[in-house]
């Protein structure tokens, strides 16, 4: 099994009244509510965190792309990534990733991944997501109904560029290239392992499969409704004669770690509250701009479309009803442990991309669910798929001999 | 109730729902980003004065084949062959709002090929000073107001069963929404500009340019905008009507069409 450390960095500052006063946390949210300097002490929080996790032993730790918002505040993932290359040394990097239909020619996503996975010595996970409607149409400006072919010659021009000897010419629909020629390349051969981060579109299902790419599913809303896409998800690789290695598949999940069940409710409740109610107030225009969904994920109705009504009341939800429908997981360590285990068996996942930062929760209670988890929680559901431990299809290959920074080698000294 | 037909245009690569009905004049009319259905009471006014055939395009009605069209030089050429598709002897060109961009795009491609051309609140410019709010972003609750002078009037027409509580509703306006707009996005999306302000110069037809006075969504102060770029213009500017001028004002649109016509 293997954890992911990820974090979203969400602006904690956000005001008591936001939900009152502004529509959305994306998007249009005015950028004066953003202090610099403030955000000076936010990120590099941020990143002691991961760098925090990578020194406990989790396998991998984790950014994503977000454009125009205070839910993520990682408009160019690539940045801490490349960070954290020079200031962690066993995690993967887990990117999830670029959103490739966004870079214009998407070559640049080849020539940043293969520089992050040079410079880590070959630990890049390579994430490939479509992009929210809010970061690929509203704030990047792409043509729904397009994004998902300009989503899918991105990718063919990226892996190209990986697994083909430049230059070569590339005649595609919204790229024209004479000379491809990736510069530097991955270490990772072919390729660094691809994940495909899904919010419920099933065509993904086929591209993940037809590739064996991880397929993740990514949501707020918990592993129990989580379930339909996911079960939707092992039938079609079944139709498909593909096998069932959980490692094919991954879940994000809000976990919160306390001594007791007690204690996680009493440290942890006001910034899930927080993440609920602030992070996640997203004006409905915003949320799905008509095309960018193709007819036959909406007809399949795996998404569960929460009307208008519903989706207001989601912010409203209270701690218990958080922790019962595992929207949260959170408890004690044998708690989590047992409900990790139900989410980990019942969804047939072999990466969990674990949430410990959730909204304005500040760097020690961070470290402390941290902590917990990594002693008392993931060594036990580490060896869960053992019919599975020698399937390393959908993870890093790094190089054994691997330069140590500098500064690192000091630290390391002393 | 207009009579119906679907015609393979464009190399086979769109098929088109067209609605007729009818005598008098041959109009063309050109939907906008809402569409058009057989029961459309401005189109059924309309032809009681004109031989009207009014397509959709692909995503609206039974029409499809949007994936084959991309670009609005795409989509430009697929109203022209839907023109020619039609076969009729130099027809008056109408356009609202959408259709409308699309007409002046057919307009300046095929300019000795459209004689008439009357643009009804068109999309395809943009001013800085009047930005066009961005119907993509609006929920349903908000379009009688960006749409209509008298909103109680579009509340009636638009918004009246509009359930979204329930969830078979909710995913049927989805698959239409997803349909309708993906399709016009290609257009209008995330600005409704393509391009047509360096190409308006080659309309040789004579155009009518139509605007409700209180137009919310495309402000009047457009048509000043468009005739300063076409050569031979009139303007029409009615009273007490929005963006929806055609279903607000249907008679006083229609007077204005047939005097082109004349």
């Amino acid at each position: 099994m293997k954890f992911t450390w990820f974090h979203l960095m969400p602006w904690p500052h956000l005001p008591d009244d936001f939900r009152e006063k502004h529509r959305s946390v994306w998007v249009d949210i005015p950028s004066t509510i953003y202090d610099p300097v403030r955000g000076h002490a936010v990120y590099n929080e941020y990143l002691d965190q991961l760098e925090y996790a990578d020194s406990l032993g989790f396998d991998a730790i984790g950014v994503n792309e977000h454009h125009q918002n205070a839910y993520g505040l990682m408009p160019s993932p690539n940045i801490m990534a490349a960070s954290l290359a020079r200031r962690s040394s066993k995690s993967a990097l887990m990117v999830l990733g670029n959103s490739i239909a966004l870079y214009n020619p998407p070559i640049r996503v080849a020539e940043e991944f293969a520089m992050l996975d040079v410079i880590s010595g070959g630990r890049l996970c390579a994430g490939f997501p479509v992009g929210t409607s809010m970061d690929t149409n509203y704030c990047y400006g792409t043509v729904p109904a397009l994004t998902r072919e300009k989503y899918a010659e991105a990718h063919d021009l990226i892996i190209k560029a990986w697994t083909q000897d430049g230059p070569f010419p590339f005649n595609g629909r919204y790229n024209k290239l004479r000379y491809v020629n990736c510069w530097p390349k991955p270490i990772q051969n072919p390729h660094p392992p691809v994940f495909i981060p899904g919010g419920g579109s099933i065509e993904t299902w086929d591209f993940c499969l037809d590739h064996d790419y991880n397929y993740s599913y990514l949501s707020y809303s918990g592993y129990l409704r989580g379930r339909k896409l996911l079960d939707g998800y092992w039938e079609r690789a079944a139709q498909k004669g593909k096998d069932n290695s959980p490692y094919r598949a991954g879940f994000a999940q809000i976990i919160c770690v306390g001594e007791t069940d007690a204690e996680a409710e009493k440290l942890y409740a006001e910034h899930c509250s927080y993440f609920y109610n602030r992070c996640l107030h997203i004006y409905g225009g915003f949320a799905d701009a008509p095309g960018y969904r193709t007819i036959k994920t909406i007809q399949a109705n795996v998404l569960s479309q929460m009307t208008p009504t519903e989706a207001a009341k989601l912010p409203l939800t209270p701690w218990k009803e958080l922790v019962e429908q595992r929207m949260v997981v959170a408890g004690g360590p044998e708690t989590v442990r047992q409900q990790l285990e139900e989410l980990i068996k019942d969804l047939r996942v072999g990466h969990l991309f674990c949430l410990f930062q959730i909204g304005n929760m500040p760097g020690d209670k961070v470290r402390h669910s941290t902590k917990l988890f990594a002693e008392k929680v993931m060594p036990k559901l580490k060896n869960i798929w053992p019919d599975h431990a020698d399937d390393n299809r959908f993870w890093i290959k790094p190089i054994q001999k691997r330069a140590v920074p500098a500064r690192l080698a000091m630290e390391a000294a002393q | 109730m207009m009579d119906s037909r679907t015609l393979k245009v464009s190399d086979g690569r769109a098929k088109i729902q067209v609605l007729e009905a009818g005598h008098g004049p041959d109009l063309v009319f050109f939907h906008g980003a809402g569409g058009v259905t057989a029961m459309d009471p401005f189109l059924d006014a309309l032809s009681r004065r004109f031989r009207v055939k009014a397509p959709l395009l692909p995503g609206y009605g039974e029409s499809d084949g949007g994936d084959n069209f991309r670009t609005m030089l795409d989509i430009t050429l697929l109203g022209l062959d839907i023109l020619d598709a039609l076969k009729v002897e130099n027809p008056l060109v109408v356009g609202h709002s959408m259709g409308g961009m699309l007409a002046a795009e057919m307009a300046a491609t095929a300019a000795n090929d459209i004689k008439r051309l009357a643009l009804i609140a068109p999309a395809g410019l943009w001013l800085d000073a009047h930005p066009i709010p961005d119907v993509f972003a609006a929920l349903p609750a908000d379009y009688p107001a960006l749409l209509f002078h008298d909103v109680k009037l579009g509340e009636q027409l638009i918004t009246a069963g509009v359930n979204l509580d329930d969830h078979e509703f909710l995913r049927g306006f989805l698959i239409q929404a997803s349909r309708q707009l993906g399709f016009a996005g290609k257009m209008l999306f995330p600005i409704p500009d393509r391009g047509l302000s360096e190409r308006l110069y080659r309309i040789k037809a004579k155009t009518l340019l139509i605007w409700g006075d209180d137009d919310k969504l495309i402000k009047p102060v457009y048509a000043k905008a468009f005739r300063e770029k076409i050569r031979n213009t009139d303007y029409v500017e009615i009273k007490n009507a929005g963006h929806m001028v055609t279903l607000e004002q249907p008679e006083a649109v229609i007077s204005a069409l047939a005097r082109l016509a004349a």
